[in-house]
């Protein structure tokens, strides 16, 4: 191995001389506490090193070990559950190991630790495939299946690019991950495989066919599931200032969506964010099963006052390890949170590498780093037998300072993604949650997934859709014209566009993440829902084109007005019938104004 | 820490530039080292060394550089990082922006020796933050709620009253429940005297002067100490937080000095400016000050943080609020038109927010009420607000009934809900009844974030 000594030290860049040999990339052990960095130059016999910890009280001189591979993780039984810094080191080991060495300290994330990402002595039940010895395999065969969590069956697969003739396998049993438990032959070679193998983060996981994502990712958000849907394997992102509910939102869709594992990285953000989803998740349910949400969620954590080198790997960590699950034949959530930090490491850091900026400071790369990290996700076909088809979806909350969306990360990550969610600062103010501006937002998935809404919810989805959203853009043309002369001088069919706008957005947008039935809309409800409203629109309009004022026909509905509001919260998934007499009650109540005014005529 | 090396001393400085000074011929600094540098008069200085190479350092003076020589000038590396002797008695005195004494009270006998810079948490031993504090202020307690480990900043403007809110939120902030009183650190970033003295006096009159610790560094004091002056008082709230199991409050007032003084180090380094002059690093600068705040599991004691900012020009867009706000739990936001109105506390409470709020209020904490009272506060009065300009257009006169009824509310909300006085101390269960007495001057059915049950049973109309 390389073996140099440090010349220079400024921030989390350290540079090292005498390094000849050492690969680009490379994983070096940095000092005599040993910190974790990676080669990011190389000039001469100088390696640049990005220091994933922090630098304070290294001294030029001290010793740069290489360590022959690039950053790499560790994938096997054990990841779900557990809550990992940006570079793999599981942070409930790293405090236990701490109250040990030096209890006044455990509460805190010191310097220099070393622990296993994966337990090294916790036994897994292997039950062996149908492989027998002599069998030829390669990377991505199924070998065996161990029970992870309650959720999630393992597939122990052979790992990516490698081959060669089965000479044994293990039978069923208990075995650590660092226990074989099958050879293969390679050459004339024996070669042990484990539960677990290791594989370097900034090189994506091979698959064998990229498939166009069409099926929608369920998330009980009704402005995304309806207006702008996410589909599996596919990518989006959600920009907005603080406070506009980004956080809440990216909790939402790690809680609710129906994928399998959901991997949450938050990069550079609060740590009592991080706190509430490991305190939270294994109490909450999954809508989907009705197991602890914990059990198919990994976390990753580099909080904001955490190294900042470690920030721009988090995000490798942490797709790679969505790949793996991918590979298992799942569909998986990857949400990042946020990808600006992100940028901002990738700023600092070549800032510090005195490298020439672009736009704002940022180094060039950055529109290429993004759009190299976009194209991880999608939905394939994976490498080995039996056939599987996994998906990652990605989705990245973007913070553009001061709101402003015209500022590079925005822009840049706009081109790569196909989903926007635009938070606004106007709805957050007034407590419209989750504040996703319709006018602004889009989705390039809104027709690929009608179809699967026409086969499984309802055949008009797409019908009632379209129409709301038309409404919506309706009113937003009105409200330029009410800003001007008031709400007096508008004609009645567009009072009435004003008034059931008001209710798509009361009683439909607007959601409660934090109410027990409004947290999570099923698909039929939300269906129902836009029923309820559709319904009694074009009813009401009827009525509006025959010279009833739009004011009557709201007052036709008396109180039943604020039970349609009120439904999104009131009922639950499973009393849908309830909409329906609300429904079947508001179109009485408009039948009525109409025999009464015609009598009256 | 690793190994250390004892103090050293070298001589040959090669250039002097803004507040810093480059030593040539140096063996074995280490980054981030403390040292000290004595003038040809024999007055001596502070500083830390921020770029190292093999034989030159680059040190930040703190005190500046105005006088040095580069002859006859001797510049000792001591070996470690800055520390802060610790202890409890360090209650009850002041102390300078470094965390030396200077009332003239009697030397602190440390307990232990602690980096400043600190460490961060371990977001797996955290504790969610969900025990309410009551300030008394309804603004804040109905619609913004702080809780224990939570980190709210005051987003003010030059000349508005953020002190006297501060101040009144340190003197009435208790946990219900509890009788326990908030030990308060207390660090001034580059602010006037007569800021200082506010506070000092106003710590004196309450009689809570044995429960504060002050760390000041004030306008006219070397402005490279304010990057050390919040670090300071934050590594002593860490220790008698989770060391000795006190409850702190600190304040940190202004975090917009604070800025300057990193803008000013960073261009004098010449590094790449991010937006207006700041350093790319600003965000993660501010988080390793902000992100020391919050609960852990197995400690009894917590750090509940609110730095204090004013807004250059009032733009709460500006980097300093804006990366200040991606960082905390939420801001209260002073407003100037609703303090030129007289309203005190001038609090915009639609620009305002708790993140934390949820997990402190609700039945068994505050009240069963309390969340649907909040939202519809904030969905009423932001409705009256629009209403309102668009009022200023069309005339009040053609607004529809309901409209109207909206702009009352509006008024109503900032005369009766929010405005209160400066030693006026509300209960929740006061700050909630008010609300339900303004909000039952709207029509009924207009209430559509409560639901049915929480109307009949605190809408004064049915409560007898």
């Amino acid at each position: 191995m390389v073996k140099g000594k440090i010349s220079r030290i400024t921030g989390p860049l350290v540079i090292a001389e005498n390094m000849t040999g050492v690969q680009m990339y490379e994983m070096v052990r940095v000092g005599e506490e040993r910190l974790i960095g990676e080669v990011t130059r190389i000039k001469g016999d100088q390696a640049y090193i990005q220091v994933y910890e922090s630098t304070t009280g290294l001294k030029p001189g001290e010793v740069v070990e290489g360590t022959g591979s690039p950053l790499s993780v560790e994938l096997g039984p054990g990841l779900l559950g557990n809550i990992y810094d940006g570079v793999q080191r599981p942070l409930p080991f790293i405090a236990d190991l701490l109250s040990k060495t030096s209890p006044k300290r455990s509460i805190f994330v010191e310097k220099g630790v070393e622990v296993s990402p994966l337990p090294r002595d916790k036994k897994w039940h292997f039950m062996p495939s149908e492989i027998k010895t002599g069998d030829k395999v390669s990377g991505g065969d199924l070998l065996g299946l161990v029970q992870e969590t309650e959720l999630i069956l393992h597939k122990v697969m052979v790992p990516p690019n490698t081959f060669g003739e089965i000479s044994w396998i293990a039978p069923e049993g208990d075995y650590t991950i660092v226990d074989p438990i099958a050879e293969i032959k390679v050459n004339g070679k024996v070669k042990e495989l484990y539960l677990s193998h290791r594989w370097p983060v900034r090189f994506p996981r091979p698959y064998n066919l990229k498939l166009d994502p069409s099926e929608p990712l369920i998330t009980g958000l009704r402005i995304i599931d309806t207006l702008f849907p996410m589909a599996k394997g596919g990518t989006g992102m959600i920009p907005g200032g603080f406070g506009t509910g980004k956080t809440v939102t990216m909790h939402g869709l790690a809680q609710w969506s129906s994928a399998n594992v959901v991997l949450y990285i938050g990069c550079g953000e609060r740590g009592n964010e991080m706190t509430e989803v490991l305190e939270r998740f294994p109490t909450y349910k999954d809508p989907w099963t009705g197991k602890p949400l914990m059990e198919r969620t990994v976390l990753i954590a580099n909080t904001s006052n955490m190294p900042v080198a470690a920030r721009e790997a988090s995000i490798y960590v942490g797709i790679t390890i969505a790949e793996f699950y991918r590979d298992m034949g799942y569909d998986v959530l990857l949400v990042a949170d946020s990808t600006s930090r992100w940028a901002e490491a990738l700023r600092e850091i070549a800032g510090r590498l005195e490298e020439m900026p672009a736009e704002e400071g940022y180094p060039s790369y950055l529109a290429s780093r993004l759009a190299e990290f976009y194209e991880r996700a999608g939905r394939v076909k994976t490498i080995g037998s039996p056939d599987r088809v996994g998906s990652v979806t990605v989705v990245g909350a973007v913070s553009p300072p001061g709101g402003d969306f015209t500022e590079p990360v925005t822009t840049h990550t706009r081109r790569f993604t196909r989903v926007f969610w635009a938070l606004d600062t106007a709805l957050a103010y007034s407590r419209h949650y989750p504040a996703i501006n319709w006018i602004l937002s889009y989705s390039a998935y809104a027709d690929t997934v009608s179809e699967w809404w026409a086969k499984n919810v309802d055949p008009k989805w797409k019908e009632y859709r379209d129409e709301i959203m038309d409404i919506l853009l309706r009113e937003n043309e009105l409200q330029e014209i009410v800003r001007l002369v008031g709400t007096e001088s508008l004609d009645e069919g567009d009072k009435l566009v004003l008034d059931v706008a008001r209710m798509i957005r009361e009683g439909f947008l607007k959601q409660n993440a934090f109410d027990p039935i409004d947290t999570f809309t099923s698909p039929k409800k939300q269906v129902e829902l836009m029923k309820l409203i559709i319904d009694y629109y074009r009813k009401a309009r009827e009525l509006v084109q025959n010279g009833i004022p739009a004011a009557k026909t709201r007052e036709s509905l008396g109180r039943l007005y604020v039970d349609i509001i009120k439904a999104r919260f009131n009922i639950p998934n499973d009393k849908l019938e309830m909409i329906e007499d609300l429904r079947k009650h508001a179109l009485d109540a408009l039948e009525e104004l109409k025999s009464k005014e015609v009598k009256g005529a | 820490m690793s190994s250390l090396y004892g103090i050293r001393e070298y001589s040959k400085i090669v250039e002097i530039k803004g507040p810093l000074i480059v030593v040539e011929g140096v063996s074995k600094a280490s980054y981030d080292e403390i040292v000290e540098v004595e003038l040809s008069d024999g007055t001596k200085r502070r500083g830390r060394v921020l770029d190292v190479s093999k034989n030159v350092a680059v040190v930040q003076v703190f005190e500046g550089t105005t006088g040095i020589t580069t002859t006859g000038t001797r510049v000792r590396f001591l070996g470690r990082p800055l520390e802060l002797p610790v202890s409890e008695d360090m209650l009850g005195r002041i102390f300078n922006g470094l965390g030396e004494p200077i009332d003239n009270g009697p030397e602190i006998v440390a307990e232990e020796k602690y980096d400043i810079n600190g460490s961060p948490i371990n977001p797996a031993v955290r504790a969610y933050p969900e025990d309410f504090i009551q300030t008394g202020i309804s603004a804040i307690d109905g619609m913004n709620t702080l809780v224990r480990g939570q980190k709210l900043p005051i987003f003010s403007g030059s000349g508005l009253p953020h002190n006297i809110l501060a101040a009144q939120i340190a003197r009435q902030a208790t946990v219900k429940g509890e009788g326990e009183e908030f030990g308060v650190v207390f660090a001034a970033i580059g602010i006037k005297y007569d800021d200082y003295i506010f506070f000092k006096k106003f710590f004196e009159e309450t009689g809570a002067l044995n429960r504060v610790a002050m760390f000041v560094n004030l306008a006219d004091e070397p402005a490279m100490i304010r990057l050390v002056t919040p670090r300071v008082a934050l590594t002593l709230a860490e220790y008698l937080a989770y060391e000795k199991d006190l409850h702190i409050l600190v304040i940190l007032t202004d975090m917009t000095n604070y800025a300057e003084a990193l803008r000013e180090i960073s261009s004098s380094r010449e590094e790449v400016p991010g937006r207006q002059g700041y350093p790319g690093y600003m965000y993660s600068d501010l988080a390793s000050i902000y992100e020391r705040a919050g609960r852990v599991h197995g400690k009894k004691g917590s750090i509940t943080q609110i730095p204090i900012l004013t807004m250059p020009n009032d733009d709460i867009t500006h980097p300093i609020p804006d990366l200040t706000g991606y960082i905390t739990e939420g801001q209260i936001v002073l407003s100037r038109d609703l303090y030129n109105k007289g309203i005190y506390p001038p609090i915009n409470v639609l620009m305002s927010l708790s993140r934390l709020m949820k997990e402190g209020i609700g039945p068994g904490k505050t009240r069963d009420d309390h969340a649907q009272v909040s939202d519809q506060l904030y969905a009423s009065y932001s409705r009256g607000v629009d209403l309102r300009s668009l009022a200023a257009v069309v005339g009040e006169e053609s607004l529809s009934e309901t409209d109207r009824k909206y702009l009352k509310f509006a008024d109503l909300f900032e005369k009766k809900f929010l405005t209160q006085g400066v030693r006026e101390n509300r209960s929740i269960e006061n700050t909630l009844d008010l609300a339900w007495d303004i909000l039952s001057d709207l029509p009924e059915e207009e209430l559509t974030n409560i639901k049915e049950e929480m109307i009949k049973k605190y809408h004064p109309k049915y409560k007898k």
